[in-house]
C-alpha cells in the first residue's frame, strides 16, 4: 500500500483487484454508517417540522413527505399566531408566545453574559497569579470553582424557591439570570482558564514593560487574543440556558416564565394539538439551529476546550 | 508578574492599610445593620422594616465592592490582582454556601407548602422516613442503570467520532448533522421524539417497528422497555458531545505513529487496539466524567414525558424530587432527598476521579 500522508483517502491506483474490492467496500461502510446516524440525527427535527404543517387527519395516518402525501396546513401556526394570514394582525397567542421567547432570550443572553465577564476575570486571575486565602490556594480556588459543576440543580432548587420569595426576586428575569450564571459559571471558567494558559505570558511581560498596567495588560493585550475562546465560551452558555427547564418550571409563573416551560406546559391540557406542538417545538428550537450552524467552529471549540493537552 | 510568589502584603504605607480595614470594618458594619433590621422586623420584634429582604442584597452587593476597593486601597498593585477572583468568589458563595446551608436546615424540618402549619423542626424524621422510602431507592437504582448506559455512548461516541476522522467528503456537513441533536432542548426532545414519534398509534419509530413485524410496539408499557426509551432519548442528546471531546482527541494524534504501525504491517484493527485505543484514554476518560456529571442531573426528559412511570420505572432522583414538591408540596421531605442526593454524588464522583487517578498513573 502506497503509504501516504493520508493512506485511505486514495485508492492505490495500481492495486490489485482484491485491494479494489476491499477499499470499496469499505467506502460503502463508512458512507453507509455515516448516512444512517446522519439520518438519526436529523429526522426528529425533520419529522417536526412537517408535523406543523399537518392536520389531524395526516398526523393520525402518519404521513410523512408534505406536498407529496399531504396538502400544506397552516394550522399549527395560526396557533401560534404566526401563519401568513395571521403574522400581520394582532394576536394574544402570538404575544404570549414572543413574551416567552423574549424572556428566554433576555436570560440567556443576560446570564452568559454575566457568566463570561466574572468567570473570564476569574480564569485569567487563576492563570497568571498565586492567591492565598486562609489554607486555600490556586488549585484549592480552581477546584472550588470546578466543583460546582457536580452541584445538581435539585439540590438548589428549593433553598432559592425559598430566598427568592424572601428577596421578591420570585419570577422576575433577574432572579433567573443570577441561577442560570451560576449554572454555566464553572464551565466559562474551565473553558476560560484553557484559553489563558495558551497566552504566553511574555506578552503580558512586555506589555508591563511598556508602561501598561495589570488590568491594562489584560484589556488592552489579553482579551483580544482571547476573543474567539471568549465567544465560544459564550455561545455554549447560551445554549444551556436557552434550553433550562428544571429551574424556570419550579421558580417563574407568569411573568418570567420561558420557552421550554410554555412547551412543557402545552402537552396534557386537553389533548395534544400536535400541529400546534409541533410548531411551537420548531419555533422554540429554530434559533439554536441555525446558532449551531453558523457558529459550530466555535461550540466544537469550547466543547473541546482542556480535553485535549 | 506570573513569577510573583504570593500576594505580598508588605508593599504600602500602614495608614493605606489601616483606611482598608476600615472600610471594610464600615461596610460589613452596614451590612449586619441591614440583616439586623429587617431580622428583628421578620421576627415581629419591630414594627418597621423593608418589604422583602432585598435591601439586605444591595447591602451584600456594596460589601463586596467596599471589599474591592479596601484590597487596592491597603495593598496597592497586589489588592488589583485580587479583583480579578473577586467577584466570581463572592458571587459563588452567596449563590451556593448560603442555600446549601439553608437547604440543610430545611431538610430537618416537617414543611409541607400546602398545609398551614408552616415549617416545624422535627430532626431526623425525614432521614428515617428516606430509608424506608422504596420509591427513593427504585430512583437510585434506576440511576445506577443510566449511568452506566453511559459506557454504551461512549462507545457508540467513539465510533462516530472514528467515522468523522476517516477520510470522507463533506466532513463539515456530516460534524453539523451530528452535533445538532445537543443543540436541542431536552424538553422539545421530550415532544418530538417520546410524545410524538413514540406515539403507538402514528409515530414513525411505532409505524418503523410495525414495519419490521413487531405486534403492536410500545415504548412506555413494561418497565426496562420504558427505561430504555428514556436512556435512548437522553442518549441522543448527548453522544454528540462525548463524539465532539472524542473526535478532538484523534484529530490531535500523532499521525507517525499510526503509520508506524501499519508500516509494520498492523491491520486497521490492530492498529486501532493497539495504537490508537491507548493513546485516546485520557481523552476518554475527561468525556466519561464529564458525561456521568451531566447524566446525574438527568430530568428534564422524564418529568415531560413519563413522570416517573410506569411505577417509577423510570424515575431519576432530580424527577422524583421535582414530583415530591410540586404535586405533594412536601418540601422538607425532598428537600432531604436532595441533600441525600448530593452528598451521594459527591461521595461517587470523589471515588470516581481518586480511582481514574489511580489506574491512570499504574497505566502511565
Amino acid at each position: 500500500m502506497t503509504a501516504g500522508a493520508r493512506p485511505a483517502a486514495a485508492m492505490p491506483p495500481a492495486a490489485p483487484a482484491g485491494e479494489r474490492a476491499r477499499w470499496w467496500l469499505g467506502r460503502t461502510a463508512i458512507y453507509t454508517a455515516l448516512i444512517v446516524w446522519t439520518v438519526v440525527c436529523l429526522f426528529p427535527i425533520y419529522w417536526t417540522l412537517t408535523t406543523s404543517f399537518k392536520a389531524a387527519p395526516n398526523v393520525m395516518r402518519g404521513d410523512l413527505v408534505p406536498w407529496l402525501d399531504y396538502a400544506i396546513d397552516w394550522r399549527g401556526w395560526r396557533s401560534i399566531g404566526l401563519s401568513p394570514d395571521t403574522i400581520f394582525q394582532t394576536s394574544t397567542v402570538r404575544d404570549e408566545f414572543m413574551k416567552r421567547f423574549m424572556n428566554s432570550l433576555v436570560v440567556s443572553l443576560g446570564a452568559s453574559a454575566l457568566a463570561i465577564v466574572i468567570g473570564s476575570l476569574a480564569a485569567y486571575g487563576l492563570t497568571r497569579f498565586r492567591y492565598r486565602w486562609l489554607w486555600m490556594r490556586n488549585a484549592d480556588i480552581s477546584f472550588f470553582f470546578l466543583s460546582q459543576m457536580i452541584l445538581p440543580p435539585v439540590v438548589l432548587a428549593l433553598p432559592f424557591l425559598v430566598l427568592y420569595r424572601e428577596l421578591d426576586l420570585r419570577d422576575t428575569l433577574s432572579g433567573l439570570v443570577m441561577l442560570y450564571t451560576l449554572m454555566v459559571l464553572p464551565i466559562v471558567i474551565w473553558i476560560m482558564r484553557d484559553q489563558f494558559d495558551a497566552i504566553p505570558v511574555e506578552l503580558e511581560e512586555a506589555a508591563l514593560v511598556d508602561g501598561l498596567s495589570t488590568w491594562g495588560a489584560f484589556v488592552a493585550i489579553v482579551l483580544p487574543i482571547a476573543l474567539p475562546g471568549m465567544v465560544a465560551a459564550f455561545v455554549l452558555s447560551m445554549i444551556l440556558c436557552w434550553n433550562e427547564y428544571f429551574f424556570a418550571a419550579l421558580l417563574a409563573s407568569t411573568n418570567s416564565s420561558t420557552l421550554p416551560v410554555m412547551v412543557a406546559s402545552q402537552t396534557g391540557s386537553q389533548g395534544i394539538s400536535w400541529w400546534s406542538m409541533a410548531a411551537l417545538s420548531t419555533a422554540a428550537i429554530l434559533p439554536l439551529i441555525i446558532v449551531a450552524i453558523a457558529l459550530e467552529r466555535y461550540i466544537i471549540k469550547g466543547m473541546t476546550a482542556g480535553a485535549v493537552k | 508578574m506570573a513569577e510573583n510568589p504570593v500576594l505580598n502584603y508588605g508593599e504600602t504605607t500602614p495608614g493605606r492599610r489601616r483606611l482598608g480595614r476600615s472600610i471594610v470594618r464600615a461596610a460589613t458594619a452596614l451590612l449586619a445593620l441591614t440583616a439586623l433590621y429587617q431580622s428583628l422586623f421578620a421576627l415581629g420584634a419591630t414594627t418597621s422594616g423593608f418589604a422583602s429582604w432585598r435591601p439586605v442584597l444591595y447591602a451584600y452587593g456594596l460589601w463586596g465592592v467596599a471589599l474591592g476597593v479596601a484590597q487596592v486601597v491597603a495593598h496597592g498593585e497586589q489588592g488589583k490582582r485580587a479583583l480579578f477572583i473577586l467577584p466570581a468568589v463572592l458571587f459563588t458563595v452567596a449563590m451556593v454556601i448560603f442555600p446549601t446551608l439553608f437547604g440543610f436546615y430545611i431538610a430537618l424540618t416537617d414543611w409541607n407548602l400546602a398545609s398551614q402549619d408552616g415549617m416545624r423542626f422535627n430532626g431526623l424524621a425525614n432521614v428515617r422516613q428516606m430509608l424506608a422510602d422504596p420509591f427513593f431507592r427504585n430512583a437510585l437504582g434506576n440511576m445506577v442503570f443510566y449511568v452506566a448506559m453511559v459506557l454504551v455512548e461512549y462507545v457508540i461516541a467513539f465510533g462516530l467520532a472514528l467515522l468523522l476522522n476517516a477520510q470522507i467528503r463533506a466532513r463539515k456537513f456530516f460534524r453539523v448533522a451530528f452535533l445538532l441533536p445537543l443543540m436541542l432542548s431536552p424538553v422539545a426532545v421530550s415532544w418530538m421524539i417520546g410524545k410524538s414519534m413514540m406515539e403507538v398509534r402514528f409515530g414513525p419509530l411505532a409505524n418503523f417497528l410495525k414495519w419490521l413485524g413487531v405486534e403492536s410496539p410500545s415504548f412506555f408499557g413494561s418497565p426496562w422497555i420504558a427505561k430504555l426509551s428514556i436512556q435512548a432519548m437522553d442518549a441522543w442528546t448527548f453522544i454528540p458531545f462525548m463524539m465532539i471531546m472524542l473526535l478532538a482527541g484523534l484529530q490531535a494524534l500523532p499521525k507517525d505513529v499510526t503509520e508506524a504501525a501499519q508500516v509494520d504491517g498492523a491491520n486497521a484493527w490492530q492498529t486501532f487496539w493497539g495504537v490508537t485505543f491507548p493513546l485516546m484514554i485520557p481523552v476518554s476518560i475527561t468525556a466519561i466524567v464529564l458525561r456521568i456529571i451531566f447524566k446525574l442531573k438527568i430530568a428534564d426528559i422524564i418529568i415531560n414525558v413519563t413522570a416517573g412511570g410506569p411505577g417509577g420505572a423510570t424515575d431519576s432522583v432530580t424527577s422524583f424530587i421535582f414530583r415530591e414538591y410540586r404535586d405533594r408540596s412536601n418540601v422538607g421531605y425532598g428537600t432531604m432527598l436532595a441533600m441525600t442526593y448530593l452528598i451521594l454524588i459527591i461521595l461517587f464522583i470523589t471515588l470516581l476521579l481518586k480511582l481514574v487517578n489511580r489506574w491512570r498513573r499504574s497505566f502511565a
